[in-house]
């Protein structure tokens, strides 16, 4: 059929949007949201629950009618190009509960049947590793399986762009390095993925480029290390000493060599810092002379959550 | 490589019929249930003809004779028992009459009681007769227990269309609720899948099984109580199809905005029960007062139901259940439009 109808390719990026807005009834979930994703990049929209990320990636899906602001997909919109835009993204939404006592195989047949064009359902299947699995009802299925299988549902259509809500939120740390493969893989075939985690180590593994949602709104945006090295330090140093010792004043710890900023929360101090072969030193020198011992000491190399508690003051997760 | 054709309503079709198929307690409610009870209901409504008048004759001298006397009579049964116990019965109705056999032969009975009146003319015709009175004019008899006219004549039509009902209206809305609380329709709108696709296969994907559900209630009917098919089959077919659709569509209705199965339930309930009981399943809906009988008439089982009598024991032809179907058709479509605009995806 009209095929080729398909395929037009309009300018401009993978996705833009501006200005997004969506209330429900008091509460603004998104605020004043602008996000551009170039095509074959892998995108990611990073934030605690409740930052209004599903609620972005469902407008731009055309799931939800933003309140305000404009959305625009392969330089297509959702008014005027919905019918060629559906044919054109593959989507997991979270939560999506497949048919039960449909095979694995029936569950990817019955999707692609949705589509104009396609990958054949055996090479999807093989794709995500669900091949032993095929004759298998959806209810028999892993976490881990369930999920790779709501993928391939999306993978079947071969998209231009992907969206993934959560993709990997609840598996197992080896179901989710399965995951991982796949959308890789779908990206070395020039594939757009937008993405929603609030897994850092998700985000700095996968997307080139992430943007950081609270409160519906995008405060910081760029790639993984862009983002950290805005922090202006590679390394996190946190310690905690012993009850009732005073604590450190913080022009003395700003002193030390190589720290940039400092921390305190709840009796614990957390240093950011350039050279931690120099601030490590200097500061067992310091809790020396001043008589202080450590109940606790860790570092680690700076990631996307040191970034996001640096600009909220907050976890990304409660833990 | 060679493309393999794809229709999404073929694959959604197939989803429903499969999924029904692999519910094995679906698959007994839908099929076996109904055979079940027509049969159940079959046998205790069986038409045995009137029970036979139990009367007590105390002691007396003649008492053995004075039984045997009634007894001539075959629709009479005479027990010999003592006076306190013959009170006893006839008090707690466990007899219709209790006869003092003295001359003359006293009998006693309440008249208020339709089985004593009925044994009064029974036992005196009897006693009469044996001694030796002569009718005066001749009378005959003509014995009738017609097939279309018992019980289970009246019922199977009736169990046809509270199942077309039952299974049209659950099939189609637990389906889609249960879709709508996983978000799987949401997830289907987020694909090119066009919505009528999908109204589409469950209608399909219950019509695959109409024919089965009722085929096996009716081929039952024929060969267990020998129940008439006196018109078109053709015709009949019909009227079920129909039936099917409107009740496909009532379902989609009622399941049209609901999230859960518990409130989708509820709403099956209030609109299925009072068909139970106004439309003529189980009794005649005549039975109910003259002021309501609009409201019976406008329900789509109760025209269904009478489509169905019409046609499979009265042997009328189709045409004549016109208005009949017109009702059965306005419901269809009428809750259908409304299901589409009410229709919530999300």
């Amino acid at each position: 059929m009209a095929a080729n109808d398909l395929t037009t390719n309009g300018s401009g990026p993978a996705v833009r949007c501006r200005g997004l807005v969506k209330r429900y009834n008091d509460v603004v979930a998104v605020n004043g949201l602008d996000v551009e994703v170039g095509r074959g990049d892998c995108f990611g929209l990073l934030g605690p629950n409740g930052a209004g990320k599903t609620t972005t990636i469902e407008i731009l899906q055309g799931l939800l009618p933003p309140d305000e602001g404009s959305v625009e997909l392969l330089g297509l919109t959702w008014q005027r190009n919905e019918r060629e835009l559906r044919q054109r993204l593959g989507t997991q939404l979270q939560e999506t509960k497949l048919p039960d006592k449909l095979s694995v195989l029936e569950t990817i047949t019955l999707f692609r049947s949705f589509y104009d064009k396609g990958v054949p359902v055996a090479e999807v299947l093989a794709k995500v590793g669900l091949q032993e699995k095929s004759a298998a009802w959806v209810s028999k299925l892993s976490g881990g399986q369930r999920q790779r299988l709501a993928v391939a549902c999306a993978l079947v259509c071969d998209p231009d762009i992907l969206f993934l809500d959560e993709p990997t939120t609840g598996l197992d740390p080896q179901s989710r390095h399965q995951l991982w493969d796949i959308i890789q893989d779908f990206r070395a075939r020039g594939g757009t993925v937008v993405l929603t985690t609030h897994y850092m180590e998700e985000a700095e593994r996968l997307c080139d480029r992430v943007a950081i949602v609270d409160h519906g709104k995008v405060i910081a945006q760029g790639s993984p290390s862009q983002l950290i090295a805005s922090l202006g330090a590679e390394h996190v140093v946190d310690f905690a000493l012993e009850e009732g010792a005073a604590a450190l004043p913080e022009p003395a710890l700003l002193a030390l060599p190589g720290v940039t900023g400092v921390h305190t929360d709840a009796g614990k101090t957390r240093l950011t810092v350039t050279r931690a072969h120099e601030a490590m030193p200097a500061l067992m020198t310091l809790l020396r002379d001043r008589n202080a011992a450590l109940t606790e000491l860790t570092t680690h190399r700076a990631t996307l959550e040191d970034v996001f508690i640096s600009l909220t003051g907050r976890h990304l997760r409660d833990e | 490589m060679s493309e393999t054709r794809y229709s999404a309503i073929r694959e959604l079709t197939l989803w429903r019929v499969r999924e029904f198929l692999r519910e094995p307690e679906a698959v007994f409610w839908v099929f076996a249930f109904p055979v079940l009870l027509s049969f159940a209901l079959g046998i205790a409504f069986k038409s045995r003809g009137p029970e036979a008048v139990r009367v007590a004759v105390v002691p007396g001298p003649d008492a053995v004779v004075v039984a045997a006397m009634i007894e001539s009579d075959s629709s009479v049964v005479a027990v010999l028992v003592d006076s306190i116990t013959a009170n006893n019965q006839l008090r707690t109705g466990r007899v219709a009459m209790v006869i003092i056999p003295t001359d003359p032969i006293v009998l006693r009975f309440d008249s208020t009681r339709e089985e004593s009146h009925l044994a009064r003319l029974v036992v005196a015709n009897a006693l009469q007769r044996v001694s030796g009175r002569r009718d005066a004019i001749d009378l005959r008899e003509q014995r009738v227990t017609e097939v279309g006219s018992r019980y289970i004549d009246f019922l199977i039509p009736g169990l046809l269309g509270m199942n077309i009902m039952g299974t049209g209206m659950w099939g189609i809305g637990f389906a889609v609720v249960k879709a709508r609380s996983g978000k799987l329709l949401k997830r289907f709108l987020a694909s090119p899948m066009s919505k009528s696709q999908y109204l589409l296969a469950h209608i399909l994907a219950r019509l695959v099984f109409l024919a089965l559900e009722v085929g096996s209630v009716l081929l039952f009917a024929v060969l267990v109580f020998d129940v008439p098919v006196r018109g078109s089959l053709v015709g009949l077919s019909l009227i079920v199809v129909l039936g099917a659709m409107a009740f496909s569509g009532l379902g989609l209705l009622v399941a049209s905005r609901s999230r859960t199965v518990e409130g989708v339930s509820g709403l099956m309930n209030l609109v299925m029960v009072p068909m139970w009981i106004f439309s003529g399943v189980f009794f005649s809906s005549a039975n109910f007062p003259d002021a309501i009988q609009p409201f019976i008439r406008a329900l789509p089982l109760t025209a269904l139901n009478d489509a169905l009598r019409a046609v499979m024991i009265d042997g009328e032809p189709l045409a004549r259940t016109a208005g009949l179907l017109a009702v059965v058709t306005a419901w269809g479509v009428g809750s259908f439009v409304l299901a589409l605009r009410l229709f919530r995806w999300r």
